[in-house]
């Protein structure tokens, strides 16, 4: 497997070409650099998408790019899913480096047919000749009190095409570099955002060491049961595992995945083989989802570590409920501790 | 009695010959065309139109057009008449080689190599192209061997030939969606500084979006036409109109003719003689240039037939009738050009028996060629999922070579 290097090219030059950083920022900040340092390091980048253009976004990240970059190189798109992702493939084949973003998760379906039927399977079909270096940022998940077809997490139809890679940030670090390691990827890469979490800050440093974007990462090391996790949870899973330190005294183990395909389990088949309790953690509904799968590897790979079965805590498998409900739909801080105590009671 | 309800369920006339009364269930074989797919089928034949740009008639007469006129060699014209007659031949063989077991399935262009020789001989090497799944004409004229199209029906492959030296596009089969990314490699020409005032128009470029009547109806097609539009890219779109997707007739497609749908998105729309090839070839080449001069996007409706089945697959008596074909036999693209060539003493006897004899031996060479075609061994299945590969992948691969290394081991057999 090759990964992109993204730390041997030249930088951001958005108040950092001191090597100071910016600071801290938030995850939609960080994207707006890591998208901007791609456009100035590549000059075949380009971004698409609805209203990303004059008004940068309806989230604000592509904020300022089109002023900087020209209409040729942000494009204010047709109201046209199916289109943008179309006609990305088209820019791709001809040498261009697309960046689209669907507006809203919900949105993605129109475009379903050109990411399954084409994007996924033209490298295949044309065996390497055509390769696909497309990126399709979505933002993500529940808890904004948004109306339907607005926070919904439809990354496991993507992890289950073969052809595609899925990834997911969870900080504003991570959002930084992945967003730049997915574009410089010749491979067709989902890009989940985690639009409630576009507002956390965190100190980003630019001359830090960023990890390969298909691994996950130990964010909190423990020693009672394993929490895994990705996107939006993450931060749940945090702060579940700060509870259960301070309440409990269990130490809770956190892994954010960040790829969702291919995953990255070796973190986690270490941890269950050290700990032998895993809780994993997802907004989208369980059956046949990401918690499944890594359920199902988990039981193949340490089945005589666990302790207890695989715990799933998970959106429920209904639409996603009128928002005034989201707070019992999603998984909160007190669903991830009561699956963690379902685990230690085995 | 064209209400959408009657047309799902065809209904045959009963042994009286009245039809049975509607909500009655459809009879176990309904195998004959309705009185409406009759009578769309039959006017077809007849309804060219007045906007239908011809240069050759049926009967091989040369007419004049006022915007579409063109200048042909003796020897050009006697290039697109042996084009056109290999491509035939090819499709015969290989429809062929499907019946014998050969081929799972054969897609046949016959009665469309005027629209297809027409359109490809009007692209230059630099242009792209993107086609359906019935493009074996425009495949021969970007270079592409006959015997690399085998592997698609064969299912050894998805496609053999080179998309990027060739720029023809492999062959997209889910209907519509390669418009939409014909649509974007035109605009990456435009962004590119390929077409337009002032640039070397040696090298400008335009990309052709190859797609059939019935995938006028698809969402992908339309969005096409609006994105082709609103960036002004550089796109011939070239609908083969052949009348027929699979079963459903164009009035199922469409309540106005395909090409007076361009105005609407707001560009041009022309409707040529698909089965005449000078036609075809003279309006496809101003398209182009309309294109590379930065005044695409065209839409194209080339007024064709599909002479033979959809597929292999496929029965057309159970919806059209014998008559019909016999009415577009006379209006056959090569017969046209055969009778043009006689009249013109273009081409004597021993001309058209060259073609003949160069043509059965491309028929016993693509024969030969597909009966040696090899069958991929399995690890061609985990081949090129991804460029960077995957770890799943090559995991799943791995084991499942040497669980099959094991019955190669014992002698053994799965």
């Amino acid at each position: 497997m090759t990964e992109v290097d993204v730390r041997s090219r030249p930088r951001a030059t958005d108040g950092s070409a001191t090597g100071q950083g910016p600071g801290k920022v938030t995850i939609g900040k960080a994207l707006n650099l890591g998208l901007r340092a791609a456009m100035e390091r590549d000059p075949k980048v380009i971004l698409m998408g609805e209203d990303i253009g004059r008004l940068g976004g309806v989230f604000r990240i592509t904020d300022g790019l089109q002023k900087d970059f020209g209409e040729q190189r942000v494009l204010d798109t047709p109201l046209a899913e199916s289109g943008i992702v179309g006609a990305a493939i088209g820019l791709a084949i001809r040498g261009y480096r697309p960046v689209c973003e669907i507006q809203f998760d919900g949105f993605i379906f129109p475009a379903f047919d050109q990411i399954v039927s084409q994007l996924a399977k033209l490298n295949y079909r044309s065996q390497g000749r055509i390769r696909m270096p497309v990126v399709i940022r979505v933002p993500f998940g529940g808890g904004i009190g948004a109306v339907e077809h607005h926070s919904e997490s439809p990354e496991s139809y993507f992890a289950h095409t073969a052809g595609l890679k899925v990834v997911a940030c969870s900080n504003p670090v991570d959002a930084y570099w992945m967003i730049q390691q997915a574009i410089e990827s010749d491979e067709p890469v989902l890009f989940f955002e985690p639009k409630r979490r576009y507002h956390e800050k965190a100190e980003l440093d630019l001359s830090a060491t960023p990890a390969p974007l298909h691994s996950s990462r130990v964010l909190r090391p423990g020693t009672t049961a394993t929490l895994a996790c990705y996107g939006p949870m993450v931060k749940t899973c945090l702060e579940a595992a700060e509870s259960a330190a301070e309440q409990e005294g269990h130490e809770l183990e956190v892994i954010d995945l960040r790829t969702l395909s291919p995953l990255d389990l070796e973190p986690v088949y270490e941890s269950v083989r050290r700990i032998g309790r895993l809780v994993v953690a997802s907004e989208a509904p369980g059956e046949s989802s990401i918690a499944s799968e890594i359920a199902a590897r988990v039981q193949q790979e340490c089945f005589y570590s666990l302790e207890a079965p695989v715990v799933r805590v998970t959106g429920f498998d209904t639409p996603y409920p009128p928002s005034k409900l989201e707070e019992e739909y999603l998984p909160d801080l007190d669903r991830v501790l009561h699956a963690v105590e379902q685990s230690l009671g085995w | 009695m064209s209400s959408p309800e009657y047309w799902t369920k065809p209904q045959p006339p009963d042994a009286a010959g009245s039809e049975s009364p509607p909500g009655s269930p459809p009879a176990a074989t309904a195998a004959r065309p309705t009185a409406e797919q009759v009578i769309a089928g039959l006017r077809a034949t007849s309804e060219g139109g007045p906007d239908l740009v011809q240069l050759l008639t049926p009967e091989g007469e040369r007419v004049a057009h006022p915007h579409f006129d063109i200048d042909i060699t003796p020897e050009e014209l006697r290039g697109l008449y042996r084009d056109m007659v290999l491509v035939r031949r090819a499709d015969r063989e290989s429809n062929a080689l499907q019946r014998q077991g050969q081929l799972g399935i054969w897609v046949p262009l016959l009665g469309q190599e005027a629209a297809q020789i027409g359109a490809g001989r009007a692209m230059r090497p630099r242009d792209m192209a993107f086609p359906s799944y019935r493009e074996h004409g425009v495949a021969w004229c970007r270079g592409i061997d006959p015997t690399e199209l085998l592997g698609i029906f064969r299912g050894t492959d998805h496609g053999s030939w080179d998309p990027v030296a060739t720029r023809f596009h492999p062959y997209t089969i889910v209907i519509g969606n390669q418009c939409l990314n014909a649509v974007g490699y035109a605009m990456g020409q435009r962004f590119d500084g390929r077409i337009g005032d002032g640039h070397d128009s040696a090298d400008a470029e335009a990309t052709v979006a190859f797609f059939g009547d019935g995938a006028t109806s698809q969402g992908d097609v339309n969005e096409a036409f609006v994105w082709g539009a609103v960036y002004d890219a550089p796109v011939v779109f070239f609908c083969q109109n052949n009348q027929w997707a699979i079963s459903e007739p164009m009035e199922r497609q469409s309540r106005i003719p395909l090409y007076q749908r361009a105005s609407g998105y707001g560009f041009p729309g022309i409707r040529v003689d698909g089965n005449d090839v000078l036609a075809t070839l003279a309006v496809t080449r101003w398209a182009l240039e309309e294109c590379r001069s930065g005044n695409g996007p065209v839409l194209i409706e080339a007024f064709t037939y599909r002479m033979d089945a959809h597929t292999t697959s496929d029965d057309p008596s159970r919806y059209r009738l014998a008559d019909e074909l016999e009415a577009w036999k006379l209006k056959d693209p090569i017969e046209r050009v055969k009778a043009y060539l006689h009249r013109q003493q273009w081409a004597d006897r021993d001309y058209f028996e060259e073609v003949d004899r160069e043509s059965d031996a491309l028929a016993a060479r693509l024969r030969e060629f597909c009966q040696r075609m090899p069958v991929p061994s399995a690890d061609r299945m985990f081949s090129e999922v991804y460029a960077n590969g995957s770890p799943v992948v090559a995991a799943q691969r791995d084991e499942f070579l040497t669980y099959l290394s094991q019955f190669e081991q014992t002698g053994g057999e799965r």
